[in-house]
């Protein structure tokens, strides 16, 4: 149970590494799998703003009567990170939407049926 | 200013350049600008190269010094692969320019933007020395490069890009998770620092899982064996200078990264003294190399033929450093560099022929030997270089990574080196029979010979491979300089 | 676009949006020129105003948000606020310092890394605020663009 609790939030990290990761095999549909491409890179932002909390700490702004600081770097690394995550998913959208209307649908298996072919205009 | 505080600008002048680039109008300016800018960063390292002493050169931003400030290091064996990348992204931009022309129709200016800031990251993850910002220069060099294999004519093009983009995000969050977990451990960033750290600490399951993290991570980014599934469409169906660009630099820059966690931060000793990885990595090598080349013999696609044809070489790279000697690590980079230049060769032969017939299919070049000779003969040399015939670059790469079979006492892998160039000789073959020895389809038309803006950097290629392949003391003095600095440590 | 032209029909949602579009915006420089004091600066304060006049357009359609700024000229505004951070880390290098040392600025040190930090941040939040309102008309009037329906068709 103390294993549990105590290491709590990395538990949660694993677990929702683990649903985004099988989201991104499993799903067939490109919408699908890029909303669990953003939940298992979410999930490792979890980990490093963990790793940033120092017990005890305060939020790292510099003022009177407060000596212990959270660590503020985790976070700065995790905003460039998120940054780079918001691009990847508009990245992946905007192909998305341009396979769309290529082959007239964004699910895997579909893809190249006849019966989903747009039509010529 | 001295060479020092003007290293930097080697990824400074794409980065920022690529901003004006976007605003460009035409077809032209863009295209002039990202020429000149690339070959200015290609000045810039080969000075930087020549110019650095036994220390390396550092330079620390915004004057933070360092392990607080993110740094720029720079010692022989980065500079030289920085020199590779920025000196293929030069002559594919030389060669690229009708064929650009050719396959976007519209306004230039942002793909441009996209090729500057492609090369931006892969130089700048080339010469950083922080770990974490080598996950954001390997995250911009891999969205510019998404976008730029769909900017392909191909609608099966934005297939490629999208299946490169999940598998390469996957492989940069393996790359995210794993520097997380040397960070909690140690509580630095900084690659030297690191290296300090890390011993202390080596023996815990959070920095082996690190070290694994990683591992993958940097393989997915490399195309080894398991996880080259992105690789062919991406290249085959991305933009013809795009694919140029690729085949020379982004998997090297990969595997750059790769020895230098290995060697630098973790150690040759950790790596594969405390952990089996030249085993793991023997194994995928071995496997990539047969199954590269035996997929590229069947391939009726041309340019994924070479792409697959790329999955083996890959191997080749690896398997240099799954032997864990000097040798080894020598050839590794000695083959970082002559591969650089014959597949980018290759693919612009290809691209050449391409620019002619519009097709890839093996079919499209039935004839094509008399109708072009001179593209031809240009791909029959290039195609030896990559068998690895005497008097070529890549007879050299090969003769260093059989010496270091040897060395290593490991006949088999000699027998097996000798095999993937036979198998390499097929598929070379399987273009040259079809070029000159296939009657032209009927309902082909002739083609003409290719503009001489296509052919002159192509035999400029040629004539490299050539050089490169009977003057070794340049890129072996260089490959095995790096080598060196790569088993010293920093 | 039948929700730009729906939307704006609802008086509740016209008003209150009317009365928070400033509201957000002021709260967006506050973020980011308060932004060395306190948590905040170019990356979130660039979001939030975006965010301004993403509810703007979600409201009062895709057509007026570009009048309000036209899409070129977000473009150029992307670039040049990239273009102001690194004008700033050259300035530096032009004056004998190093990428990015803000300290050569100035005479007085601090003062100096104050002001570097703010034209830097400024340029990241007018690069940040123009890249997410440029995804977002991309996205939206991409569908018109490919139907070559007409905004006012119902």
């Amino acid at each position: 149970m103390t294993v549990i609790l105590s290491y709590f939030n990395y538990w949660v990290v694993v677990l929702l590494m683990m649903i985004g990761f099988y989201g991104v095999i499993a799903h067939g549909n490109m919408d699908k799998k890029l909303m669990s491409l953003g939940l298992f890179q979410t999930s490792v932002f979890i980990m490093f703003i963990s790793a940033g909390k120092v017990i005890g700490g305060a939020t790292p702004i510099l003022r009177d009567g407060v000596a212990l600081h959270s660590n503020p770097l985790p976070h700065v690394l995790i905003l460039t990170a998120i940054v780079v995550g918001v691009a990847t998913t508009a990245v992946g959208l905007a192909l998305a939407v341009r396979i769309q209307e290529a082959y007239g649908t964004i699910e895997d298996d579909l893809i190249g049926d006849p019966s989903h072919e747009p039509e010529e205009p | 200013m001295t060479l020092t505080q003007w290293m930097p600008f080697i990824v400074l002048m794409p980065l920022i350049l690529s901003g004006v680039s976007a605003l460009l109008p035409g077809k032209t300016a863009p295209w002039l600008l990202a020429f000149a800018t690339a070959t200015a960063s290609t000045i810039l390292a080969a000075l930087v190269w020549l110019g650095l002493g036994p220390e390396p050169m550092r330079y620390a931003f915004g004057n933070w010094a360092p392990p607080m400030g993110i740094e720029y290091r720079v010692d022989h064996a980065n500079a030289l692969v920085a020199l590779i990348v920025s000196g293929i992204a030069s002559l594919a931009l030389l060669w690229g320019k009708r064929s650009a022309d050719q396959e976007i129709p519209e306004r230039q200016g942002i793909f441009y933007a996209l090729f500057l800031l492609a090369l931006a990251g892969l130089l700048g993850i080339t010469l950083t020395g922080d770990a974490f910002n080598v996950f954001v220069f390997l995250e911009i060099s891999s969205l510019s490069t998404y976008a730029l294999v769909a900017y392909g004519q191909d609608r099966r093009g934005l297939l490629a890009a999208f299946r490169y983009l999940i598998m390469g995000t996957i492989g940069a969050t393996f790359i995210l998770i794993g520097i997380g977990f040397l960070y909690m451990m140690t509580g630095t960033l900084n690659m030297a620092d690191l290296a300090e750290r890390i011993p202390a600490v080596a023996d815990t399951n959070a920095v082996r899982a690190g070290f694994a993290f990683i591992i993958v991570g940097l393989g997915l980014k490399l195309a080894l064996l398991p996880l080259h599934l992105w690789l062919p469409n991406a290249y085959a169906f991305a933009p013809n200078v795009i694919t140029v660009f690729l085949a020379g630099t982004a998997t090297k820059v990969a595997l750059y990264v790769m020895l230098r966690f290995i060697y630098t931060i973790f150690g040759g000793d950790y790596s594969f003294g405390a952990l089996p990885l030249a085993d793991i990595m023997m194994v995928l090598a071995v496997a990539g190399m047969v199954v590269g080349s035996w997929v590229a013999m069947f391939e009726p696609n041309l340019k994924r033929m070479m792409a697959y044809s790329s999955v083996a070489q890959v191997g080749y790279l690896v398997l240099g450093v799954a032997l864990v000697s000097i040798i080894g690590l020598t050839a590794t980079f000695v083959h970082l560099f002559n591969h650089a230049l014959m597949k980018a060769g290759l693919f612009m032969a290809l691209g050449t022929v391409m620019y002619r017939t519009g097709s890839a299919r093996i079919e499209a070049f039935y004839g094509v030997g008399r109708q072009m000779p001179w593209t031809m003969t240009a791909f029959a040399l290039l195609g030896l270089s990559l068998i690895g015939v005497p008097a070529t670059a890549g007879f050299v790469s090969k003769w260093y990574l059989i010496w270091g079979a040897l060395d290593a006492g490991q006949v088999w892998l000699v027998v097996l080196i000798l095999i993937t160039s036979l198998m390499a000789v097929v598929y070379i073959w399987r273009v040259i029979e079809a070029a000159w020895f296939q009657a032209p389809r009927d309902q082909q038309s002739p083609v003409a010979e290719a503009p001489k803006a296509l052919l002159i950097p192509l035999w400029l290629m040629v004539a490299l491979n050539i050089y490169f392949g009977l003057d070794t003391r340049l890129s072996l003095g260089a490959a095995e300089q790096a080598a060196q600095v790569l088993l010293g440590g920093f | 676009m039948a929700w730009g032209i729906a939307m704006s029909d609802n008086k509740i949602l016209r008003i209150v949006a009317r009365f928070l579009i400033p509201l957000i915006m002021l709260f967006a420089l506050y973020i980011q020129f308060h932004g060395e004091y306190s948590p905040g600066g170019g990356f979130q304060a660039g979001v939030v105003f975006a965010a301004a006049w993403i509810l703007f357009v979600l409201i009062f359609g895709l057509d007026l948000g570009l009048e309000v700024i036209p899409e070129r000229a977000m473009f150029v505004l992307m670039v040049l606020g990239v273009m102001l951070y690194c004008a700033v880390g050259l300035l530096n290098v032009a004056q004998g310092g190093l990428f990015l040392d803000f300290s050569t600025l100035l005479a007085d040190p601090k003062a100096a890394q104050q002001a570097g930090i703010i034209t830097v941040e400024l340029g990241i939040g007018i690069t940040v605020a123009t890249v997410v309102m440029l995804i977002f008309t991309m996205f939206a009037r991409r569908k018109r663009e490919q139907d070559g329906t007409d905004e006012d068709a119902p």
